[in-house]
């Protein structure tokens, strides 16, 4: 299995620390949230101080008259406890949901932009999980984890004040066991992360399971295979549960250390302090200040170890999001690009070679071939030959690795995508509809498009069939609309590209799916279109290749030969490629 | 309608909201399969709840022999007697490291109940989406099933990871310190509990608008991922088409949706904490009003109230965070909704686990479809009352308009959907009376899309069929031409195809998942479209391949090219579900008038 952007060390939290940028316009409702969460933390101590005050001094005196304002004092505190936590809420809903949410737009943002050759390595469930699982622990992080271990950070420094302020031999000694609570973090700290990303990974792989399961679900059920994929799933489900273990057990052996700390701490204090007490050189009321301060210094350690494990966590989730905004564009404008305002469509492949990445074999090699603007070019070959290659390089769905490729002269990587793209329309093979209205699904690349011109790309497609479906040109199609043929898919995809008005038409083998009679309607209409546009053709059919003007041969990545039909017809190896040799055609 | 509702179109069934009236149904049927699934970890649940319970209580002892030395210890040292303050330490200590270890196994042990019924779940979640037919699948959707089993399962495993102690704890304290306020002093205890009945409406509500709430959470992130998984499955055509931006906008307005789903359940969750915290606030403030009265009027002593005042904290304290450990339940609630949702789903293309024992000597492969009626969904009737008898052995053409129901015969014949009346045979044996095994062993198909696995092409050919050789599969891939470039891959045989194949072009694929059926050695073996991307020659080597694979095997071959109909013994050609012509492809040649004929023409004229 192919697995990319393995986690090689121990996470640090660089990434983390990168993804500030999105809470930077909710840095006042951070701070909001942190004083309100601090506030209430006050709060919360206050309270219990005043009652304490309230039953030494009215209720002790029997002081009726006394009684009620430290009433609504006790009351205010409450109230305004619970309004803190309200407000933080409030603004914590707001302004966190508002970061996952932008993390998450431009992280597809930036996924739809990369290109071609990075979604043949990744794993759509590699990248799914990416967008959901680990946006959400980074916003955990943010919203709850980095918020609290300020709180407790202060809580401590405060209370430890506080334990100085009261003795401070023993305040020397409770500070010096932060040194363990500080050893430990640092020795969960790494082996969190390797584990966490590992945890990571492995969701990302069952998503991918899952999405291939799911996507080939007809497969599986064409060869009876459910139980194969059962246990690829279940296999990676368990692996995925083993490593989760391993997590919970390095959280179950942090937390328990964790909350011996203070504990110990305590028991010293108690032998220490008692000995000082009775040897007279500490109060007893200050011992038992000593204690209940102590027991407020356990709550901060104790988070520390959730506060802790999230932060790794999200470290790494933000290391695994950031390899999305980190991987290079590789088919993107070049500094200096120029737009292309209106193109005469004179299309050049100037020794252009083509090498998959992650591969020595050459798909494409040297090939040299004009197309002049209005005219068709067909490419014939052998399943294998690099026909589809060469369709999928105009576009600039893959960038040649070798020599260039000119529209009207000038390389399509001195031209913006943008306007390129505009200029040169695809269709692929498989024809890729989107779960939208059918409307949509032929304007992909012109939404300006006016029904006029809809209508004439839908009649040049023989695709009238749409007037038929139940909403008609509004009916949803794709996988969460109306199921279509192979046929029907294959019609709307060229229809498609006619409508997109291209100054080059790419077509790679368009017509597969088509029976004969339509195919003999759509190639007509078609070539009425083809008149005034710049055209390469993928064919398999003799039928198909009518269409063109010119004929190219490729072999083995070399164009072997550059022709008419009727040229090139002397050739044994293109006749075989055609099928249309004289014992080609069955004759009964 | 929005803009971006307006591109998504219309499609039938949108409505995935809840009728209020099914909220106790949906609720019985959640807790059902959530008993289901703790119920063989009892032993370990009752581990980890002895563990937490003694924890608390260790870790409640502490502050008791804290005192103790402070009372006992101090005075021993004053008499010189070190013996009280070193064991109340070494008390301490043992607690301390009780409560620690015990801690660790409540931590570890919940942590694996959590983990193991979390793999259950999704073992048996993704078992059914298997055994789940097309039919639910289609109108399901693959971005839909992703985020249940990720999605949902991420909802579920955080309650696991979240705190189970704060629940116990809460029920400790709460029941313990009540049990003190009582027996303190009974009024004013009584007004203590008072607090509850708030909290109990406050309660209700929350359960409530969560659960209705985090129902929306899990069908918008439902529809996130959906978009996501599809827009970036056709990346290509993303591309091609510049519809980077348009994309955006969508995507933007699912991902706000999300949001804001996501933000309602935050802020309810952020008006119940609050509220537990208030109810308890105001009730301390009232004990003190009350309670003060009583000390003044000399009905209670002061002592007690102090006591009452510290122990409240203790009391509603606990209960305050439960409510977060509440909120990622319901949350987790809704996760298991869903997915119990899902396990309810009938099968609608049920597998007997026993079913008809095949012949000893294997299927022949005769075929009948009995008065067979099919319509999808609700769709009009694409077959009814179709009858068709195919000896075993024949090979039969199916041709045809689209829309005339030549894949909804190939799909009955595969049973990926049943008919709606009549049956579909094979020697006799309905297929609906055959298990998995034997199906597989009886029908293979060759879909229209021909799907690579990730792994490598070896394994990929051999998908169909688990125990055959590796010479096994070369020859397979050998016979359809797969060996043409499976040296150009890198490792060959071993090359891993990756992701769906994408660097195999269409017509490469399609030999692999011919090489596939080929090896899956079924006794009817169905062709949908299985040659189209092929080039001549290729198509040529499969028409031999196939000659000699279907020599001995019935078989139902959909193509629009001609060419693979010529090895057909017998043609049919469908209209609008019905069969208007019938015969060996010569006869129906010869006579010369009919739907064969003509499209036989035409085809020899567009090879010219």
């Amino acid at each position: 299995m192919a697995r990319r952007g393995r986690g090689t060390g121990a996470s640090t939290y660089a990434s983390l620390w990168r993804l500030r940028g999105f809470v930077r316009p909710y840095r006042i409702q951070m701070l909001v949230m942190l004083v309100a969460a601090v506030a209430a933390v006050a709060a919360s101590t206050l309270i219990p101080l005043v009652l304490e005050a309230v039953v030494d001094g009215p209720i002790g005196h029997h002081d009726r008259a006394a009684l009620v304002p430290m009433f609504f004092i006790a009351l205010g505190l409450g109230i305004a406890e619970a309004a803190l936590i309200v407000a933080r809420r409030r603004v914590q809903a707001v302004a966190i949901q508002h970061v996952e949410r932008q993390i998450r737009d431009d992280l597809y943002a930036r996924l739809q932009r990369l290109a071609v050759e990075f979604h043949d390595r990744w794993q759509t469930g590699q990248l799914l999980s990416r967008a959901t699982t680990d946006l959400s622990t980074i916003r955990r992080f943010f919203g709850f984890g980095a918020i609290y271990f300020i709180v407790d950070g202060l809580q401590y420094a405060a209370v430890m004040a506080l334990l100085f302020a009261t003795y401070v031999p023993l305040g020397a000694v409770v500070l010096v066991t932060t040194l363990p609570v500080i050893w430990l973090a640092k020795r969960f700290g790494s082996g969190y992360s390797l584990v966490s990303r590992r945890v990571q990974d492995q969701q990302g792989d069952l998503a991918t399971i899952t999405e291939e399961s799911a996507t080939g679900m007809r497969v599986v059920k064409a060869f009876g295979r459910a139980p194969l994929m059962q246990e690829r799933f279940g296999t990676s489900a368990r692996t995925l549960r083993l490593s989760s273990l391993e997590l919970v057990r390095l959280r179950a052996r942090f937390w328990g250390w964790l909350t011996l700390v203070p504990n110990l701490t305590m028991a010293f204090a108690v032998l220490v302090g008692g000995i000082a007490v009775a040897k007279g050189s500490l109060s007893i009321g200050a011992l038992v200040a000593f204690a209940s301060l102590l027991v407020l210094l356990q709550f901060p350690i104790i988070d520390l170890g959730w506060i802790l494990s999230m932060a790794q966590q999200a470290a790494t989730a933000a290391d695994r999001v950031c390899e999305i905004f980190d991987a290079p564009q590789v088919v993107a404008d070049r500094p200096g690009a120029v737009p292309l305002g209106r193109a005469k469509g004179r299309l050049g492949f100037e020794h252009v070679g083509f090498t998959y990445p992650g591969s020595d074999r050459p798909v494409l090699r040297d090939v040299e071939l004009v197309i002049e603007p209005g005219e068709t070019v067909a490419i014939v070959g052998l399943t294998g030959s690099g026909k589809s290659t060469l369709a999928a390089l105009p576009a600039r769905l893959y960038d040649v690795t070798s020599g260039r490729i000119t529209l009207d002269g000038a390389d399509v990587r001195d031209l913006e995508l943008d306007s390129l793209r505009r200029h040169v329309s695809v269709v692929f093979e498989e024809p890729i509809l989107f779960s939208m209205s059918v409307r949509e699904n032929v304007i992909l690349g012109r939404p300006e498009a006016s029904d006029q011109e809809i209508a004439d790309a839908l009649a040049v497609a023989q695709a009238g069939f749409v007037y038929d479906l139940p909403w008609g040109l509004d009916t949803r199609v794709g996988e969460q609309g109306l199921s279509l043929s192979g046929g029907q898919r294959q019609r709307l995809a060229l229809a498609r590209a006619v409508v997109a008005r291209p100054s080059v038409l790419v077509l790679d083998d368009p017509l597969s799916a088509l029976d004969v009679n339509t195919e003999a309607l759509v190639e007509e209409a078609l070539g009425r279109v083809l008149q005034g546009t710049t055209a390469l053709l993928v064919v398999h059919r003799p039928s198909t290749v009518a269409l063109a003007d010119r004929v190219a041969l490729l072999h083995h990545g070399v164009l072997a030969a550059v022709g008419t039909h009727h040229e090139l017809m002397e050739r044994p190896e293109y006749a075989r490629v055609l099928a249309v040799a004289k014992d080609a055609g069955p004759v009964r | 309608m929005s803009t971006v509702d307006a591109w998504r179109g219309i499609a039938a069934e949108e409505v995935e909201e809840v009728p209020a009236h099914w909220s106790g149904l949906l609720r019985r049927r959640t807790r059902r399969l959530i008993a289901s699934l703790a119920a063989p970890h009892r032993r370990p649940l009752t581990v980890i709840g002895v563990a937490i319970l003694v924890s608390n209580l260790a870790a409640m002892a502490i502050p008791f022999l804290v005192g103790l030395g402070i009372d006992k210890g101090i005075a021993g040292v004053r008499r010189g007697d070190y013996l009280p303050i070193g064991a109340i330490t070494g008390a301490i200590v043992v607690c301390a490291f009780g409560q620690a270890l015990l801690y660790r196994v409540f931590v570890a042990g919940s942590g694996r109940v959590g983990q193991e019924i979390l793999l259950e779940l999704r073992e048996r979640v993704f078992a059914h989406f298997q055994r789940l037919s097309l039919a639910f699948h289609e109108r399901y959707t693959t971005g839909r099933m992703i985020a249940r089993l990720t999605s949902d399962f991420e909802s579920i495993e955080s309650m696991f990871t979240l705190g189970l102690d704060t629940l116990v704890n809460a029920v400790l304290s709460v029941v313990g310190v009540g049990i003190v306020l009582l027996a303190l002093d009974l009024p004013l205890g009584l007004v203590c509990l008072v607090g509850f009945i708030p909290l109990a409406f406050l309660t209700r509500w929350y359960t409530r608008e969560s659960t209705a709430a985090y129902r929306v959470t899990r069908n918008a992130i439902a529809l996130v991922i959906v978009h996501f998984t599809e827009s970036l499955r056709g990346v290509r055509a993303v591309h091609a088409f510049r519809r980077q931006e348009r994309n955006d906008e969508q995507f933007q307005q699912l991902s706000e949706g999300y949001r804001q789903a996501m933000t309602h359940s935050f802020r309810l969750l952020g008006i119940y904490w609050p509220g537990i915290v208030l109810v308890g606030n105001l009730t301390t403030a009232a004990v003190l009003l009350y309670g003060g009265l009583r000390v003044i009027d000399g009905q209670m002593e002061v002592g007690v109230l102090a006591s009452f005042v510290l122990y409240l904290r203790r009391f509603f304290e606990p209960l305050a965070e439960v409510s977060q450990f509440y909120d990622s339940f319901q949350a987790a609630a809704a996760g298991f909704e869903k997915l119990s949702g899902v396990l309810d789903e009938e099968p609608g293309v049920p597998m007997p686990a026993h079913g008809r024992p095949l012949p000893a000597g294997g299927l022949a492969g005769a075929v009948s479809f009995h008065r067979v009626r099919f319509a999808y969904r609700d769709g009009p009737d694409i077959l009814s009352g179709f009858d068709l008898e195919i000896p075993a052995g024949q090979t039969v053409a199916l041709l045809g308009a689209t829309g005339a129901g030549k894949s909804t015969v190939a799909r009955l014949l595969a049973r990926f959907y049943d008919p709606s009346d009549g049956e579909v045979l094979i020697d006799g044996i309905p297929l609906s009376a055959l298990d998995a095994q034997s199906l597989r062993r009886a029908v293979a198909m060759v879909t229209q899309e021909s799907f690579i696995f990730s792994g490598t092409l070896a394994e990929n050919i051999a998908f169909g069929a688990p125990e055959v050789t590796e010479e096994q599969v070369i020859a397979a891939a050998r016979a359809v031409g797969v060996d043409s470039f499976a040296a150009g891959l890198g490792a060959g045989y071993e090359s891993d195809v990756g992701k769906s194949g994408s660097r195999l072009s269409a017509g490469q694929r399609q030999l692999v998942a011919l090489a596939r059926a080929f090896l899956a050695d079924p006794a009817v073996l169905i062709l949908d479209e299985a040659s189209s991307s092929l080039d001549a020659p290729m198509e040529r080597l499969v028409q031999s391949a196939l000659k000699t694979v279907l020599a001995s095997r019935t078989s139902l071959i959909i193509a629009h090219r001609l060419s693979t109909v010529e090895i057909a013994d017998r043609v049919l050609v469908l209209e609008a579900g019905r069969v208007v012509e019938d015969g060996p492809p010569g006869r129906l040649l010869a006579e010369g008038a009919g739907h064969y004929a003509s499209l036989h023409a035409a085809w020899r004229e567009s090879l010219m």
